[in-house]
């Protein structure tokens, strides 16, 4: 054959401002081959299927090193557009369905056969009719290409989860000439026995002479349908292997990389244990759209640095916002055994415990205020710091001490600026990072929740940021709860790290564990069920 | 720095606004100079004008800090004068007494009004400006019925022939205008300065400024900065937006019993239709966003503002003998609040 392989991705590389998000990259798929991609959060899997794309915030960041090769021929796609009539395929993880039309013309939507009409003759195809019988058949023939015996009729209003899964899948089955096609997460959202159905008709459409590509974080499943498995980390292919012989555990390990040695991180006076615990969750649930947490019970012990992990979307981040009050909590949270009210934001300050939010920008910060009131504000409100009384009785801000504050914090996180009054808009991202550290400082609090807080900082105030957090912990003795997106940052610092999967606690591991017990864990599994 | 850069900087600071009227302002100073209108009465209408109508733009803050943006249902404080004004004068107050009674009312039927505004305003975020306006018009068309149906006895309120309603224009001659002008007002020659007007308005912008600094004033401030926030720090939002409007609407109505015992008539029935526009327009020049503002802000704008109109018309009639001011007034007011809608956050010379 003149071409073994129907895509081919050969050395690809990408990088953002000078920082490589791939590395020469090789990805290879046959007809009618399943491969698995498979890798955390941030090794590359969307960057790569973006330049298979040609999406735009590809070609507006300067384009991809590398070539791309379909069926032996060179292509570089301009947009998803041409990607698109070339063959290739993709089906979203979130639905791209409108909810008043059937799911025969969600199928068909923008690709409807038409009937030309006269007036169509003259005024373009615009003016055409539909032909709705031959979009019913279409539809009725994809839908039972992916088994889903369903009314193609009925409105896609009120349809299961599940369902529209599958619709959309249908809608690529359907385009004529489709000859790779990509899933990104299809069966995140299925229940067990809908995904198992979604994965039977994946083998179908690739027995058709498809060459399928699938991304999941559900490494069984990656398993159980793969020819091939591609594990990416840090924006480099670790290993393309065939899922004949290969397990969970190794696949897991491979995800998780390398274990890097822990540097020592100074002495407590204290061991913190079991027998004192500052903080309890009990059977907690959040609403926070996007990081639903089901039912957490956890126990924080005093004094230690506890990390909550897991993939994006799990519901981690979930956690530390439901016990602030920022999205709507049921269950209950004590600290020193006293009840925590929840959904009233403010509250958790009043006991002691302050908050760094994921969402700088939103939560975190007011752009156009100085250093100096950023980080005296919550205090002020929460706390009645950084006030002086007036001879008139009245309590006013005093804004002598809030900058003499201000300018000591500077000092000690080292926050790159021209003085406690410009404004935070003009900082870097990681100064405004150290901002938000000295607000949490001012608060003086025993609890510290962490969310996310070397998220989109360079890698020296990365480090810097973890130092202080430490430093906060080892000297002032205060209790830090932090959840990352990164497990390499979880088990440089961390005590020992809770696992959050679909939204529950799946287990709590300690730093030095195997990179298999922390993959598998993000999977959702615990080791003694593996 | 270069000159060019130093220019650039300063014109940035200042904002094009701000230097568009001023430039504006000094070359009719210019042209009245060159035409031979007397400066001291262009003074002394400027600094009338202003003292005036201050208390009516300093309304506009706590609206804007507490983030409902430029009060554009500015009427219903207005409204809640007005009743203050024509009740006092029905009661038969007169002189300063008058004044203080009026004023009374005014502020508490304004606090009332504002706080039931407030939670209108609460239902309808992000479209405030424009539920405002309408409001604002409701308001003061529905009002014509009150003024025209309450039993109002006193005869010099009411219309002369047919003995019932409220007349259109009210003179206050009899009761209480000018009274805070003339308090130990000063007089240079042909300027005549209202001490105790300014000295009221001096300490209302004063204790506004002690507020902000407050706890409450903060919490009311980051409300309207960030409501996420904000709601993370335990600020009731809702409230702080009630609390800023009723506040907003409280000022209205006092800063038209200014307005009214400086102008020495009571205005009712359509007049304080168009009332808000003014207010907002100086607001913005003087540097404010529908987002941010600041006391300054609100005294510069009007004496901007004001200082505009007041020149404009001698001015203009010397140079071609015709009333342009009333042209001036609308696209300058009208103008700045069209920039003020169509400009996002951001941007401006304001703030803390």
């Amino acid at each position: 054959m003149a071409h073994e392989y129907l895509l081919e991705m050969r050395g690809v590389s990408k990088h953002y401002h000078g920082n490589y998000v791939l590395k020469g990259v090789d990805l290879k798929v046959k007809a009618g081959e399943i491969l698995g991609l498979v890798g955390e959060n941030g090794a590359g899997k969307s960057t790569l299927m973006n330049i298979l794309f040609g999406m735009p915030v590809i070609h507006t960041t300067g384009g991809y090193e590398g070539e791309v090769r379909l069926a032996g021929e060179t292509v570089r796609f301009a947009n998803p557009g041409e990607a698109l009539s070339a063959g290739i395929g993709m089906v979203h993880q979130e639905f791209m369905l409108l909810p008043g039309f059937s799911i025969a013309e969600n199928i068909k939507l923008n690709r409807e056969p038409l009937i030309p009409t006269t007036l169509s003759r003259f005024l373009g195809t615009r003016l055409s009719k539909v032909d709705m019988p031959r979009v019913r058949g279409d539809a009725r023939r994809a839908l039972d290409t992916i088994g889903l015996g369903i009314d193609e009729m009925l409105p896609v209003l009120g349809l299961p989860i599940g369902f529209m899964q599958f619709i959309e899948v249908a809608r690529e089955v359907d385009k004529s000439g489709v000859r790779v096609l990509v899933f990104d997460e299809p069966t995140a959202l299925l229940t067990e026995s809908e995904a198992g159905q979604l994965l039977a008709a994946l083998k179908r459409i690739a027995s058709s002479g498809v060459a399928v590509i699938f991304i999941s974080h559900r490494l069984e499943e990656v398993l159980t349908i793969c020819d091939n498995i591609t594990v990416l980390r840090d924006g480099e292919v670790v290993t393309t292997t065939p899922s004949a012989g290969a397990t969970l555990t190794m696949i897991a390990e491979l995800m998780v990389g390398r274990q890097t040695k822990r540097p020592p991180l100074g002495e407590r006076t204290v061991e913190p244990s079991d027998d004192d615990i500052v903080l309890e969750l009990y059977n907690l649930e959040v609403d926070m759209p996007g990081e639903e947490v089901r039912g957490v019970s956890l126990a924080v012990r005093r004094g230690e640095i506890l990390g909550i992990g897991g993939l994006a979307g799990q519901g981690k981040v979930g956690l530390s916002n439901g016990i602030m009050g920022i999205f709507p909590a049921r269950g209950s949270v004590k600290k020193d055994g006293l009840e925590i009210p929840l959904n009233r934001p403010g509250e958790a300050y009043k006991h002691g415990i302050a908050f760094l939010s994921e969402d700088r920008k939103g939560v975190g910060l007011i752009l156009d205020r100085s250093i100096e009131y950023n980080i005296s504000v919550v205090a002020t409100l929460t706390k009645g710091d950084f006030l002086k009384r007036l001879p008139i009785g009245a309590a006013i801000r005093d804004r002598k001490t809030a900058t003499a504050y201000a300018e000591g914090a500077i000092e000690d996180l080292d926050i790159r600026c021209t003085g406690p009054t410009q404004r935070l808009r003009h900082l870097s991202g990681g100064n405004q990072q150290k901002v938000c550290v000295a607000r949490a400082l001012a608060l003086k609090p025993e609890v510290l929740l962490v969310s996310e807080p070397t998220r989109g900082i360079d890698v020296g105030a990365k480090e810097k940021i973890l130092d202080l957090l430490t430093g906060m912990n080892r000297q002032q003795g205060v209790t830090i709860v932090l959840t990352s997106s990164e497990l390499a940052e979880l088990r440089r610092v961390c005590d020992r790290i809770a696992i959050i999967y679909d939204g529950r606690l799946v287990d709590i591991l300690s730093p030095d564990d195997s990179n298999a017990k922390f993959g598998l864990a993000m999977a959702g599994k615990k080791v003694s069920e593996a | 720095m270069s000159l060019r850069e130093r220019v650039s900087k300063s014109v940035s600071d200042l904002g094009l606004p701000r230097l568009t009227v001023i430039l504006f302002l000094v070359s009719l100073f210019i042209v009245g100079g060159i035409q031979g209108v007397p400066l001291g009465d262009l003074v002394n209408s400027s600094i009338g004008r202003f003292s005036m109508n201050a208390l009516l733009t300093i309304s506009m803050v706590p609206a804007i800090q507490c983030g409902i943006g430029p009060n554009f249902g500015l009427p219903v404080g207005i409204i809640a004068g007005l009743i203050g004004l024509v009740l006092s004068m029905e009661m038969g107050f007169t002189g300063f007494p008058g004044f203080m009674v009026a004023s009374a009312l005014g502020l508490s039927l304004g606090a009332v009004f504002g706080v039931l505004y407030g939670h209108l305003v609460n239902r309808v975020k992000g479209q405030e400006m424009m539920v405002g306006t309408y409001v604002g018009f409701a308001v003061v068309s529905g009002m014509c019925m009150f003024w025209l149906l309450m039993p109002f006895r006193h005869p010099r309120l009411i219309w002369t022939l047919g003995g019932e309603g409220l007349r259109v224009t009210i003179s206050l001659s009899d009761f209480f205008s000018n009274v805070l002008d003339n308090l130990l007002a000063i007089k240079i020659g042909a300027i005549k300065f209202p001490t105790g007007l300014v000295l009221c308005v001096g300490l209302i912008a004063a204790l506004y400024r002690l507020f902000e600094y407050t706890r409450a004033g903060i919490a009311m401030d980051l409300a309207g900065q960030n409501e996420q926030f904000a709601r993370a720090a335990g600020i009731n939002v809702e409230r702080m937006r009630v609390t800023g409007t009723a506040m907003s609407t409280a000022m209205g109505a006092l800063g038209i019993i200014f307005y009214a015992q400086s102008y020495g008539f009571v205005q009712l029935y359509t007049a304080p239709l168009m009332m808000a526009f003014p207010a907002v327009a100086a607001v913005l020049i003087g540097g404010a966003s529908p987002k941010t503002a600041s006391i300054s802000n609100a005294l510069v704008g009007t004496l901007l503002f004001q200082t505009l109109l007041a020149i404009t018309v001698p001015v203009s009639q010397s140079v071609i003998s015709g009333d342009i001011s009333e042209i001036i007034r609308l696209i300058v007011s009208n103008g700045m609040v069209l920039y003020a809608l169509t400009r996002g956050p951001g941007g401006g010379n304001n703030g803390s």
